[in-house]
């Protein structure tokens, strides 16, 4: 791990956690979750040890996760504090994005977002973007995590095995160095009994960071951090270190998960170029002025 | 295309000058946030999938002529959350449908809120941010496929 990302972890531990967004009157709700509002009076119960396994959902409602103005903690609203560590050429790359929502948003008909059309959203931008209801699953090797959001899974080793060295000369048990990935390469380790953290490397810099079109390259680093509060509670910590594009690192979440039943039907939520298409025909091309031909 | 750690671009541009229309990814921009146009009408169909759930009806005019309008919704999982379902609407329903209009004047819009031919009311899935949205002008929408 970077000291710039040990320093960074060190100062994470100590904050407190706030949801993304708290719920409004009457909030919306999955049928079946259990969220912190229905539980109000309930005293925490103790934590398992280094387990992350089970169903989680944002804590405070189902949308706690849902960031369509970008990172929940720096959304793109314009507003100073959520101004990001821009290099120059961050400032650049995120300027050549035309995203369709945050303070930058375009009509859809100019968007150069990669994601549309079902491409994929790679990590970290899946938690970025619209973080819900997730199984995770321990193995002697890994961390599995399924996400809702388009029915993405990413593996996190535990095997002990190094990430590839640094972007330009990566070594991960191939001869040749091995293709960037959508979803990168993952480690992660236990801190100690209730804290786990993860590391990545190595994605394809086609990717956007978020929804409102912040940049990576490929020397984007992303640590996350999973901290089991008490049993029914993780929290989860998401920092973006990217010196290319960034000056120093930052936290982009920080959501509060409730654990769920182990029977809980996460959703479907697939993305269909078939109906993309039937929605971009009937819908989307006419609202932002194209006709069909 | 797979490629080693490093910065192309070219695929980017050749996608923008060949499959724009294709790509349309809709986002707030296109939705006049401050207006809300409420109308009675027929549904003609209701779409109930990824990345947004849509509805369309067909509403008189005040000279008798029937428009045509398409609204959207949030996705389906967002939808669930706010208690509708893939049932909750069929062709020749009669609804009170409140959209937020695009900006191009075509019979377009994002939904509110729509009366069901029940009784009940259901907001368009984009809960407490949307209803914001002629207040302060800050975007709408949840997740989706493309979104």
């Amino acid at each position: 791990m970077t000291k710039r990302l040990a320093a960074s972890a060190v100062a994470l531990a100590a904050l407190s956690f706030l949801p993304v967004r708290t719920p409004a009157q009457d909030a919306p709700r999955q049928p079946g979750a259990v969220y912190d509002a229905d539980k109000k009076s309930e005293a925490p119960a103790p934590a398992p040890k280094r387990d992350l396994t089970g169903v989680w959902e944002p804590a405070a409602g189902p949308s706690a996760g849902v960031q369509a103005t970008g990172s929940g903690q720096y959304p793109s609203d314009g507003k100073p504090e959520h101004e990001l560590p821009f290099t120059p050429l961050g400032r650049e790359t995120f300027k050549a994005h035309k995203p369709t929502f945050g303070v930058t948003q375009v009509p859809s008909a100019l968007t150069n977002d990669p994601m549309p059309g079902c491409n994929p959203q790679g990590f970290p931008r899946v938690v970025l973007h619209n973080f819900r209801t997730s199984r995770i699953i321990q193995t002697p090797e890994n961390v599995v995590i399924l996400y809702e959001f388009n029915k993405k899974w990413r593996v996190i080793w535990t095997d002990g095995r190094q990430l590839p060295k640094d972007a330009t000369d990566p070594t991960w048990g191939a001869p040749d160095p091995p293709e960037s990935r959508w979803w990168g390469y993952s480690i992660g380790k236990w801190m100690d009994d209730y804290t786990f953290v993860a590391e990545s490397n190595g994605f394809d810099d086609r990717t956007w960071l978020d929804n409102a079109g912040r940049p990576h390259s490929d020397a984007l680093h992303v640590m996350e951090q999973y901290h089991r509060a008490d049993r029914d509670h993780l929290e989860m910590t998401i920092t973006i270190d990217d010196p290319k594009m960034y000056t120093k690192p930052w936290v982009a979440v920080k959501l509060r998960l409730r654990l769920q039943s182990p029977g809980f039907d996460i959703r479907e939520m697939e993305c269909a170029p078939i109906e993309t298409e039937e929605y971009n025909k009937q819908f989307a091309d006419p609202a932002a002025g194209i006709d069909a031909k | 295309m797979r490629h080693k750690f490093g910065t192309r671009y070219l695929w980017l541009f050749a996608l923008l000058l060949v499959a724009v229309p294709v790509l349309a990814h809709h986002g707030n921009a296109a939705f006049d946030p401050t207006k809300r146009v409420t109308m009675k009408g027929t549904v003609t169909e209701w779409f109930w999938a990824n990345p947004h759930c849509f509805l369309q009806f067909d509403v008189k005019d005040e000279s008798g002529n029937l428009v045509h309008w398409v609204a959207e919704t949030s996705n389906p999982p967002d939808m669930i959350n706010h208690g509708w379902s893939k049932s909750s609407l069929k062709v020749g329903d009669q609804v009170t449908v409140t959209v937020i209009p695009v900006k191009n004047g075509k019979p377009i819009g994002r939904i509110a809120a729509v009366v069901l031919p029940n009784g009940q009311t259901l907001d368009g899935g984009f809960g407490a941010i949307s209803d914001q949205a002629g207040r302060n002008g800050g975007s709408a929408g949840s997740g989706g496929g493309s979104k």
